[in-house]
Parts: C-alpha cells; sequence; structure tokens
C-alpha cells in the first residue's frame, strides 16, 4: 500500500535541534513519523493541514513531574476537598470524565497535557515494588508518551554494592532494576537520607558526607557510584538527581557539593530552585538565593543539566519520595500528612501545601525559580518544570513562558510580592528575555536531548510526528495555553483547544544488558528480605501495552 | 489486557504452579504451590486453612454462563440485555468489584462513565471510614515487609488476624527474622486490644481487654499520654475499662520501640464512631513519629479490595461511593454508597460483580433490589445472582483468568491461573458490556 501523506503548509517553524528558528517550512507525515517529502510526483496527501502565520513546534516535553504511581493515587485519595471546587471534566463522545485539583484523575492527565501542546510526560519517582501500579495508571494516562525513572538512592542493595566497593555488581543491580521494572532512568532522592529516617525518629542525613548508618556508606558515595554505574552502562539519561536537604536554608552548599561529587560524569540536578537557598538555622531573616554560584557552577561544568522546579503562588500538593521532607513539611504547614516506607528501596511524603505571593519565603522562592532559567547561559542545560505538583500545576507552564519572555510582565509580578525579595536575590536586576527558539529548547529540544531520545524534540525526518501549532499572541501566556492544533504520532488529537481524538501513547522504558551471573547475588538478597516472591516482582511485557525500547547511548 | 493463561496439560498430568498468588484474603500470599490435576487443585503448598479451601474446593461451576430471568440463554443475548439495562436506567448503580482483578475493575469504571452512573465498592461496607479518616488526618503507613524487617513491637487493635488472616504473623508481622530483627518472635512484642479474648489475643505478650465501644476514648488516652498530659485514673478505667496504668505501661512501650507498628480492623472501622475512631488512631500514629518511628495500617479483608480502591481513585479521583450523574465524578459517602441508593430507593438498575448484597444488606436496601433491573457477576450462585434479570457465571481470578489484584499494603502482585474455566471471566463479560453500551450511547473512544 502506498503511504499516506498529512502535510502541514506555511508554517513557521521553531526546530531547534535542526538549527531552524522562525522560518517558513512544509512538514510531511507519515505512519505517526516525520519523513522527507516524497520524490514521486501522485504521493498520496491525504490531509493537509494550512499554518500559515502560525508557529509550529516539535510536541512539548515534561521530564520531570508526578502523574502516576502509588503516591500520585494516594495524593488523589487524600485530597477531595480540593475536587470539589476544582474544575470540572465531563465525559464526551470521545473522551472519559475525570477530577482536576492539583493531582488530575489519569484520563484528565492525559487530556490536559496534551490540550496543553505537551506529548510526553516522565513520572519522576516510582518504587520498584511500584512499578506494576504505575504502568496500570499509564495505561489509562491517554494522548502521552510516557515513561518513569525508579527510585534507586536508598535502596539496599545499592547502598550495599557501594559499601563493599563492588562496581560490577552495582552496574548489573541497576541494569536489572531498570529491566524488570521497564523503568527508564536511575533517580537518587535523598540519597542515603531516607534510609536514616527509616530508622531514626525525624531521621536524615545532613550533608553529602554524613554516614547512612548499618550501611556505613555517604551521599557522596552514593552518588558518585550510580553516577559511574548509569554512565558505563550508557543509558539514555543520566543519573537524576533529587539533592539532599530539600527546602533548608543553607542548603545550596549541599548542593553545589552534590555537583562536584558527579566527578565529571553526567549528572541532571532537578527542581534545582528547592536546593538553592541561602541562610540558616531555619531563621527566616536569612533566607536569600545563591542561585548565582550554583549557575556559575553549571554554566562551567557541561556535564551538568538541570530543571528548575519552579513554584507559582496557590494551593497545591507536595508529594516526594524524600520521607524525612514530608514529615518537616507536614510540621510547616500543619496539614493532613501521609508517609509510606517502602521495603528495601525508598520512601514517600505528601501533605497539601500552600505559596503565598505575600511571604518572604515563598516569594523568594519563585524568584529563585526564575533566577534558574536566566542565569543558566545555555538553554540546552536547564528545563522548564513546576516539578508537577510540588511547585504547582504543569497548567501553570504558558505563564511561565510569559514571565521568562516578557520582563516587564516580570517585574510588574515582583512589584506584587514581598519588598524584601529583591534584596535577597538578583531577579530584579536580569534583564533577559527568552525568545521563542529558546522556550522550544527548553520545553521540548532539551529535555529530549537531556533524556536521549533521538526520535522526540525535533521535526527532522525520522522523528515521531508530534506536533503543537500555536496562534502567535502578543501575550505569549495566551499563545501558549491554547494552541491552534496538536498532532500526536501524526494524529490531530486537538483543535482550537478541543479533544477530537485520542490515543493510547507509548511507554518508553531501557533494557540495559548487563552479567547474567550476578543474578543469583540478587536473587539471594532479595528473597530474604522481600515480602513478595522474586518471580512476582518483574513486570511483564504484558503491561507495556504500546511500548518502545529506547537504544543504549554511545 | 494481562492475558496471563494457565500452562496447557493433558489429560490427567499434574501440573505445578509456583509462586501463584492467593486472593482469598488481603494478606494476597503469593508464594503459593499449587499442583492441578485437570480442573481440579490437588494440592496447595504454603497456604493457610482459608487459602487451602479456597483452592481445594475450587471446582466448574456446571451451570450456564448466562441466565436471563432464570433461563438459559447465550452470552451475546445476556451481553444486549445487560447493555440496554443499564443505558436505560435514569439512576444505575455498578457494586462490588473486590473480587475481582483491575484490569475488570477498570472496564467497570469506563462502563459507569459512559451511562452517567455511580460505582461503589465493598469498601464502603467494610474500611470505608478509614478512607474517610484518611482524608482527614493522611495516614503513616508502610508497606509489610517494613513490618517484618524493622517492627519491634506490633500492636493489633479490633483485628483478629489469626482467624481473619491466618498467615498475617508468620509471613509479616510476628515471626519472620527480618532484617533488624535477626530472631523473628523474640525481638518483638505483641499487644492486642480487643473487646474479647480473640484467637490473636492469645498469641499476645500483652492483651488489652477494652470495654466495648471505648475505642475512641482508649486511643485518646493513649494520644493524652503520649503528650504527657494528667489524666483522672477513675475516669480513664470508668470511660475504657482498663487500668491508667496499663496504658501508661503501654505507652512507655511505644516510646521505646524502635519501629511501631499498629494494625486496625473491623472491630475499629465498624464499631460506634467509626471514622472517629480510625481518625484517633491514625493521629495517635502520628503524634508517635515525634518520639520514634510508628505506623499504622488497615488489615483489610476481601482479596483486591485495595486494588478497587486504586483504580477508582485513579479513574475519579475518589476511591468509592462515585456518581456520575452530572457527567462528571462526585463523591459523597452516605449519598452515592451503595447500602443508601438502595435503602432510599433512588438506584433504577443496578450491577453487582462478585459481592452478595442480596445476603447481606439492610431488609430496605434488599427489598428495593429485588424490585429493579439486576445484573449480576459471580462465580456462583447466590441470593444475588438468583434475583438477577441477567446472571453471568464468570470464571475465578487466580485461579482461572489472571490479572492483576492490589495487597492490603498497595503492593500490586501478578496472578497466575491454574486451569482454565468454561465461564468467560467477569474482565471478558464486562468488556462485552462496555461496547455495547458504547454503541448504544454513541461514545467512539
Ligand atoms: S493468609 Fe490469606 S492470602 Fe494467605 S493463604 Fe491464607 S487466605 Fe490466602
Ligand atoms: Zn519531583
Amino acid at each position: 500500500m502506498p503511504l499516506e501523506y498529512t502535510k502541514i503548509v506555511g508554517g513557521t517553524v521553531y526546530d531547534p535541534a535542526n538549527g531552524i528558528d522562525g522560518l517558513i517550512r512544509d512538514l510531511w507525515i507519515a505512519d505517526g513519523k516525520i519523513v522527507e517529502p516524497p520524490t514521486d510526483a501522485d504521493a498520496v496527501v491525504s490531509k493537509t493541514i494550512d499554518a500559515s502565520g502560525l508557529v509550529v513546534m516539535p510536541g512539548g516535553i515534561d521530564m520531570h513531574c508526578h502523574i502516576a504511581g502509588p503516591k500520585v493515587n494516594v495524593a488523589r485519595k487524600m485530597r477531595p476537598e480540593e475536587k470539589r471546587k476544582g474544575e470540572k471534566l465531563h465525559r464526551t463522545k470521545v473522551t472519559h470524565s475525570g477530577t482536576m485539583g492539583s493531582v488530575p484523575s489519569t484520563f484528565a492527565t492525559g487530556y490536559k497535557y496534551i490540550g496543553l501542546g505537551y506529548t510526553t510526560a516522565f513520572d519522576a519517582a516510582i518504587p520498584p515494588l511500584g512499578a506494576r501500579h504505575a504502568h496500570e495508571e499509564f495505561d489509562d494516562t491517554p494522548c502521552l508518551d510516557k515513561g518513569f525513572y525508579v527510585l534507586m538512592g536508598n535502596n539496599h542493595y545499592v547502598m550495599q554494592s557501594i559499601q563493599r566497593k563492588e562496581p560490577e555488581r552495582l552496574k548489573a543491580f541497576v541494569a536489572w532494576l531498570l529491566s524488570s521494572t521497564k523503568g527508564f532512568a536511575a533517580k537518587l532522592v535523598n540519597p542515603g537520607g531516607v534510609e536514616v529516617w527509616k530508622s531514626h525518629q525525624a531521621g536524615n542525613v545532613s550533608g553529602l558526607d554524613s554516614k547512612v548508618d548499618h550501611f556505613e556508606v555517604t551521599p557522596r558515595e552514593i552518588i558518585r557510584g550510580m553516577a559511574q554505574a548509569v554512565d558505563e552502562l550508557r543509558l539514555p539519561h543520566s543519573v537524576h538527581i533529587h539533592c539532599n536537604n530539600l527546602g533548608m536554608p543553607g542548603n545550596w552548599a549541599t548542593t553545589l557539593e552534590t555537583m562536584k561529587a558527579f566527578e565529571g560524569h553526567r549528572g541532571h540536578i532537578t527542581h534545582a530552585q528547592f536546593h538553592s537557598y541561602g541562610g540558616g538555622d531555619a531563621d527566616e531573616n536569612t533566607f536569600n538565593s545563591k542561585v548565582a554560584p550554583l549557575a556559575d557552577y553549571i554554566n562551567s561544568h557541561s556535564n551538568l543539566t538541570i530543571d528548575v522546579g519552579q513554584v507559582l503562588f496557590g494551593e497545591t500538593t507536595s508529594m516526594t519520595g524524600d520521607g524525612p521532607l514530608g514529615y518537616y513539611l507536614s510540621k510547616v504547614y500543619g496539614g493532613k500528612w501521609f508517609s509510606s516506607d517502602t521495603e528495601m528501596e525508598s520512601g514517600c511524603g505528601i501533605t497539601p501545601i500552600k505559596y503565598k505571593n505575600k511571604s518572604l519565603v515563598h516569594g523568594l522562592q519563585w524568584a529563585i525559580g526564575l533566577e534558574w532559567y536566566l542565569m543558566v547561559n545555555d538553554p540546552w542545560r536547564v528545563v522548564m518544570s513546576t516539578d508537577h505538583p510540588n511547585g504547582g500545576s504543569f497548567l501553570a507552564y504558558p505563564q511561565i513562558i510569559r514571565l521568562l519572555m516578557d520582563r516587564t510582565y516580570r517585574q510588574d509580578i515582583l512589584k506584587t510580592c514581598h519588598p524584601m525579595i529583591r534584596e535577597r536575590c538578583s531577579l530584579g536586576d536580569l534583564t533577559r528575555e527568552y525568545t521563542l527558539n529558546e522556550i522550544a529548547i527548553i520545553t521540548r529540544a532539551g529535555p529530549a536531548r537531556i533524556l536521549g531520545l533521538k526520535h522526540k524534540g525535533h521535526l527532522g525526518p525520522g522523528a515521531d510526528a508530534d506536533i503543537t501549532i500555536y496562534t502567535p499572541h502578543e501575550n505569549k501566556e495566551v499563545m501558549f495555553e491554547l494552541p491552534r492544533m496538536v498532532i500526536k504520532s501524526g494524529r490531530v488529537l486537538v483543535d482550537q483547544g478541543e479533544i477530537r481524538d485520542t490515543l493510547t501513547g507509548k511507554t518508553l522504558h531501557v533494557a540495559p544488558g548487563y552479567d547474567q551471573d550476578m543474578e543469583q547475588g540478587i536473587q539471594d538478597w532479595f528473597e530474604k528480605y522481600y515480602s513478595i516472591r522474586w518471580r512476582n516482582y518483574p513486570v511483564s511485557a504484558d503491561y507495556l501495552h504500546e511500548s518502545e525500547l529506547v537504544p543504549m547511548g554511545l | 489486557m494481562i492475558t496471563a493463561a494457565p500452562p496447557s496439560a493433558a489429560p490427567g498430568e499434574l501440573k505445578v504452579i509456583e509462586d501463584a498468588v492467593c486472593t482469598f484474603c488481603g494478606c494476597v500470599c503469593d508464594d503459593i504451590e499449587l499442583t492441578v490435576q485437570d480442573s481440579h487443585i490437588i494440592e496447595a503448598k504454603r497456604a493457610c486453612v482459608l487459602g487451602k479451601a479456597w483452592f481445594l474446593n475450587h471446582s466448574i461451576e456446571d451451570r450456564p454462563s448466562c441466565l436471563i430471568e432464570g433461563k438459559p440463554a447465550s452470552l451475546e443475548e445476556g451481553y444486549d440485555r445487560a447493555a440496554r439495562i443499564l443505558v436505560e436506567g435514569k439512576y444505575p448503580i455498578i457494586y462490588g468489584l473486590s473480587d475481582s482483578p483491575c484490569e475488570a475493575q477498570r472496564v467497570a469504571c469506563s462502563i459507569v462513565d459512559w451511562i452517567d452512573g455511580t460505582i461503589d465498592t465493598t469498601t464502603s461496607v467494610c474500611h470505608g471510614p478509614s478512607g474517610m479518616a484518611f482524608q482527614g488526618v493522611g495516614e503513616v503507613t508502610c508497606s509489610l515487609g517494613e513490618v517484618a524487617n524493622r517492627g519491634d513491637l506490633i500492636m493489633f487493635w479490633g483485628s483478629n488476624p489469626a482467624e481473619s488472616h491466618p498467615r498475617h504473623f508468620s509471613k509479616y508481622s510476628l515471626m519472620p527474622k527480618g532484617m533488624f530483627l535477626p530472631n523473628g518472635r523474640k525481638d518483638r512484642t505483641c499487644v492486642v486490644v480487643d473487646v474479647r479474648k480473640t484467637k490473636s489475643a492469645k498469641a499476645a505478650d500483652i492483651f488489652i481487654p477494652i470495654k466495648p465501644r471505648a475505642d475512641f476514648e482508649a486511643l485518646w488516652t493513649l494520644r493524652a499520654l503520649a503528650k504527657d498530659v494528667e489524666l483522672d485514673p477513675e475516669q480513664v478505667l470508668r470511660d475504657t475499662g482498663v487500668e491508667l496504668s496499663v496504658w501508661q505501661n503501654l505507652m512507655e512501650r511505644m516510646k521505646a520501640a524502635k519501629f511501631g507498628v499498629i494494625f486496625f480492623g473491623m472491630g475499629l472501622t465498624m464499631t460506634r464512631g467509626k471514622h472517629a475512631n480510625t481518625e484517633a488512631l491514625l493521629a495517635l500514629t502520628r503524634d508517635m513519629n515525634a518520639y520514634t518511628r510508628f505506623v499504622a495500617k488497615p488489615n483489610r479483608g476481601h482479596g483486591n479490595v485495595t486494588g478497587a480502591d486504586n483504580v477508582v481513585a485513579w479513574r475519579t479521583g475518589y476511591s468509592f461511593g462515585v456518581n456520575h450523574n452530572r457527567g462528571y465524578p462526585r463523591f459523597n459517602p452516605g449519598e452515592y454508597t451503595t447500602s443508601d441508593t438502595l435503602a432510599n430507593g433512588e438506584a433504577d438498575c443496578a450491577m453487582t460483580i462478585a459481592c452478595d448484597p442480596m445476603a447481606n444488606f439492610s431488609q430496605p436496601a434488599r427489598e428495593h433490589l429485588a424490585r429493579i433491573p439486576l445484573i449480576a457477576l459471580d462465580t456462583k450462585e447466590t441470593p444475588t445472582s438468583r434475583a438477577a434479570t441477567v446472571a453471568f457465571t464468570v470464571a475465578t481470578y487466580g485461579i482461572n483468568t489472571g490479572g492483576t489484584v492490589y495487597r492490603m499494603d498497595d503492593v500490586p502482585l501478578p496472578l497466575r491461573p491454574a486451569f482454565e474455566s468454561p465461564h468467560p471471566s467477569d474482565f471478558e463479560v464486562l468488556t462485552q458490556i462496555e461496547q455495547r453500551v458504547k454503541t448504544l450511547v454513541g461514545v467512539t473512544c
């Protein structure tokens, strides 16, 4: 059968990965992929989309959000009150109903992302024991390609291998765990700290060199060991780290030490905003921004990348694999608190929170996020995120884009915040404005490159035909919150805000090779301590539905 | 769909299924070794008495897969009739779900969405109050392996696992030699708080018999003691039926524990005070984290009721008692829960999945259910299936069909079926009904 083509003509294309910065280009789509224009004259064009006067970009990629799995679902159960006041999603002839609030139901999540022009999203913290659950939810989260990062920073086998100085064993374990869970990348959350929390009242590590008892390893050793393992396995994405001491005044020193601990290996520092605070002793009078020295370090070390974790004013739900952090936040906010420890693997904390623009601390957090976007020189190494829903909803991305592209608007908002903020950070002096091309980098081309996804984040031949078309507008928030059209895998799913068609989307996962002889040792350990059987742990291929195995990098 | 099919074998041949999952209680033991011959399980190694009965007594029901108004009918006719009933109802309800795999639960959620109906699970009649308490205060908890590896003070409150969850002690809570408890039972202290001396109380180091319906007062006594509040010994004795010194001694142990665990059961959640009781217990657990590590866990019953909570929550945002009459999910326990929609005479048709409200609901609820068109899916004949307009006999999950179930600590496990059933699975029946419903209401996704 001859290929049937869809053609998008006359659009102004932003495709930074291919060096196209606002040029008029036609795009050809066949079989869900972008293709070269057909050479034979009688190629069948079944659909032509006129994009003249419109802006065309690859589909957005959210590389760090919390949208599926055990803790997300607990948060849904825990917060009926915000759904009652929240937007209602009615079912239609092509879509399921759903609920919003800070933690939307699964279908609602898919519809809202695609409605925003996002076509790929990664859940950033899945405990391996809950991997099967995450895959089940993914199957009910339509319109997106998706994957997840596997929590490893407090895994007993990881810590034990590092303590015993057995890097080969560690490498085999990381590969086995990613393959067993059908996960995408290795995530460290407060490495070592969660293990201490499990065995001590209000337990945590205090810095990179504090020892995790029983295992006698330090966060620095965990980071270094994992970074090396991940690089040697050539995983498409680097180690993805939520540093120790999140949210604590003075934590910037820990963050700087974390960056150094990579010792040249690849590393991605997530929600950097929450890790860039000066001051100390929980004293609000000293709390200030330390983005400048941290951004300097990032600017001069090309092995490192970050996403921001922007805070936006309003109510949301904090959810984290960082158990001790959950405890700390629940004491600060005094509301309901959920905590769950997972055997051998990880922890979890959930609590409702509210960011107020009149609060000095919250206003500073907002400003610090923006400083990160504006102070990292290379847009390819900074990625837009709100750490959904921790800093705010992914639905705030258009607002962040406006804040980055329009310094007058930025200054106007800054004026509504606590007056001391100007003295505690440099946001008031930053005049940089993002271009559309740079926005296309930090929301699609950059994350695709950082994740090692060769078929995503660009519009060259061979790329997945995930495309968002925008109507230009002076107010960039207006432009980005209602795309003219969203195309996923070559199909038009959204037309002027209305969902016309849906699909399930692929699960992106990896299966790195490893020394099979190492498996017996893992099994012996597993059978000694886990409460489920070894054979019932790996997630079988049945759970993948549509999927893509992402190859190792070079 | 998870399509794990039973392994095939020649007639008479013995086959062995390793690491099979027992869904009879919330322990969801996944280490059962089944020996199967033809359509019978002849051995279920490692299963407890309840689990053995579940596996060994299972035989294929010799009844039609579908009955319409009591008469055998083809499945096709049954699917058509069921879809019509659901679509024609103004207030259709779907109830049960806790003995189905998640894959079937998800289809039930889709159906209820397309018909603007109400969906509820058996959670509303057992641990629903815990769900509501949890919405009030949250919960500090852990997976069962954490209890096995770390729990040195194990409390059971209004819960009698020795009878309801027979392998709870040996697999998770008392006997295991854990990472930080090398001597197993010897390294743990077990406390049982209950109104009567249950079989579990006999296994305890300390048994605290409290006055019936005094759970709330007892829990608040402990909360006060945790914070060093002075209490009047006479009043404590009057309110709880237990001497203040006993509570003081318990609180000392709780504070001295490294990792304390409170398992609670329906003795707490379904007695006077219901969700206030659970709220007090969850709050006490939270308070204890100011002194040491402490967690709480409901000892849930039915095999996959935890899966039902999860599926309904990720689909709708709420875990039980969800109404879609306005085209989107709304939650109101006491209004949209099945005992209420039936007793108040609101539901005008119903579909029950693996549950038996005709045997255990209130009389007004049963009377109403008998009056309205009813579709029942069950593995066997029950009072509910006898009253049904359309009754489907379905294959048994975990024995004949695969899928996913959640243990009571939210750990998902894959089922390993033993042998084929001539009956369709509940997933299959629900999928067929959903397709017809979609056609009738014009849904195209
Ligand atoms: S304890 Fe429960 S799950 Fe385990 S074998 Fe017995 S009945 Fe089955
Ligand atoms: Zn995060």
